[in-house]
């Protein structure tokens, strides 16, 4: 227990938040072997917020989809601060599809503050895109892992959290609202936004007790490298493990799953 | 009005109180909005409509059993004052959650159907609501039943934490099985629909109407405002928009829905075409 309470919840949703931390570009670079990016949804655009492509993790062929909002602040006014717009999650659902095709296992990087707001991504449809990848995402016949690296906002990050296995770091937060949001509707009042945290239970540790997430990767006293090498020890066993599954067994497995949640 | 008596907040339709229509400002008498389809007698305007006010109009009379009626929210993450809110809105609303959900028929044609209530807790969908339309669509699918929904809500509530947000997960993991085995699903949105449940089961029906000027989105207006600094324009997330967007089949009024929904569902027939 002593691991939960080094940190507040509100100290790890400003550190899922820093501008520091790794986002999905960083753990493609350090994973994944020969990646090559695909781009564009083929409907209307290519979203620069979610990176996808196929590499290698060692020697097995993956495809990853990795939400990013870049380094420099003319990257992140390109990458639109890492929301993905509705073309983003259809990008991502067609790079998902083609995984499917080609038995590919697929690994999602979730880290964003939520899905886009602006006039133009809801002209596009950001409820219909998000709804559709939650839709065929349950039914996709290939392993699908996802990670929140950072900061899981609530149904953009889900969008790309439909899998057989959660796993988050140990910093990372994953919420329905934002904490600033929740104290607004609560208290008039965003400054309250630590208590919020407190009591949204967004924390890794939280979670897995809960049984949303599957898996925890620690952070405390370790290098990002160290990190990411833990988290691609776990990717590995997991794919691993979920290859071994007919499409059936995937299927229904990632049925209970979420299922059994609230039931 | 038998279903009306029984729903209503506990109280007879007679001794329900006058409507007030939020854009012409007259006060209806109950009774006379209630048989105009909850629709301003004034000026055309609709009100939001309980679940069983709209029960009361899309099922054939006797027909509808309820499912899971019993089924509450709890409190999975201990979330302060949320048992004492729970329990406000059903007493406020007459419902022990924000959906009722069960089987029907609809001009003579059998469904599983399911109505969310605005009038609870602005029909946000928690752990009990999530459980209760999967339910439905799992049930639905076993009887090859299509499924109705008339959907309203302010999105995955707050107060049950991610486990609220898994909930979105959830349905469309039901709704999905229930549209592989090639059960019909249609939508409806009322006003509002937004958030979460645009960003799922609103928008995962096979067949999608909305009822006139309805608020349909995902991002709410004012946080656009304040995010991007633009002005919205005038229309903008109302069913005509969507409709404009291509992101819905039809818009229907009001008093037309329940005639549409007997016929696409009978041009669904499962036996129509020997199929």
């Amino acid at each position: 227990m002593g691991q939960a309470e080094n940190k507040t919840a509100y100290e790890r949703v400003q550190a899922a938040r820093s501008g520091k931390r790794p986002m999905g570009a960083y753990y493609i670079e350090h994973m994944i072997d020969d990646f090559v990016e695909l781009h564009g949804d083929r409907r209307y655009a290519d979203d620069p917020a979610i990176i996808g492509g196929i590499g290698y993790i060692n020697h097995i062929p993956v495809t990853v989809i990795a939400m990013e909002r870049g380094d420099t602040i003319e990257e992140r006014m390109r990458r639109h601060f890492g929301c993905p717009k509705p073309e983003g999650y259809r990008k991502a659902l067609r790079l998902m599809k083609e995984a499917e095709k080609f038995h590919r296992p697929v690994i999602c990087l979730i880290g964003s503050s939520g899905a886009y707001c602006g006039i133009d991504a809801e002209e596009r449809g950001q409820g219909e895109a998000i709804a559709e990848n939650l839709f065929e995402m349950m039914g996709l016949k290939t392993p699908v892992i996802s990670v929140v690296v950072g900061e899981g906002g609530s149904g953009g990050a889900l969008a790309l959290g439909v899998c057989d296995t959660a796993v988050m770091l140990e910093n990372a937060v994953y919420s329905v609202i934002s904490p600033e949001g929740c104290a607004t509707i609560l208290w008039k009042d965003a400054s309250k936004a630590a208590e919020a945290a407190e009591h949204l239970r967004l924390t890794s540790y939280d979670l897995l007790q809960f049984g949303i997430i599957e898996k925890l990767i620690p952070e405390e006293g370790k290098s990002d490298r160290e990190i990411c090498s833990e988290l691609k020890h776990f990717l590995l066993a997991e794919i691993g493990r979920l290859s071994k599954l007919s499409p059936e067994e995937l299927l229904s497995a990632r049925y209970e799953k979420f299922r059994k949640i609230g039931a | 009005m038998s279903i009306l008596d029984g729903i209503l907040g506990g109280r007879a339709a007679e001794q329900q109180p006058p409507r007030v229509c939020k854009k012409c400002g007259t006060e209806i008498p109950y009774r006379d909005c209630a048989a105009n389809h909850c629709i301003c007698t004034v000026c055309g305007a609709y009100f939001r409509m309980r679940a069983a006010e709209r029960l009361d109009e899309t099922a054939d009379a006797g027909s509808f059993q309820e499912i899971d009626k019993k089924l509450r929210g709890k409190n999975p993450i201990g979330f302060p004052d949320y048992q004492a809110k729970l329990e406000k809105a059903e007493s406020a609303s007459g419902l022990n959650e924000g959906v009722v959900c069960g089987t029907a028929k609809i001009g003579g044609n059998d469904c599983g159907l399911f109505i969310m209530d605005s009038a609870f807790m602005m029909g946000s969908m928690g752990t009990a609501v999530g459980e209760k339309i999967t339910r439905l669509f799992e049930k639905a699918a076993a009887m090859n039943l299509p499924v109705v929904g008339f959907i309203t809500s302010g999105g995955a509530r707050m107060q049950e934490g991610m486990f609220s947000l898994m909930q979105m997960a959830k349905v469309s993991g039901a709704v999905k099985r229930h549209s592989d085995a090639g059960n019909l699903y249609i939508a409806v949105l009322t006003d509002p629909t937004t958030g979460g449940i645009t960003a799922s089961f609103a928008m995962q029906g096979d067949i999608i109407i909305a009822e006139p000027k309805a608020l349909i989105g995902f991002a709410g207006q004012r946080v656009i405002e304040q995010t991007t600094g633009e002005k919205l324009p005038a229309g903008f997330q109302r069913s005509e928009f969507l409709l404009e967007h291509g992101f819905i089949d039809m818009i229907e009024e009001r008093p037309r829905i329940p005639y549409t929904l007997a016929k696409l569902l009978s041009l669904h027939r499962r036996n129509a075409a020997g199929a």
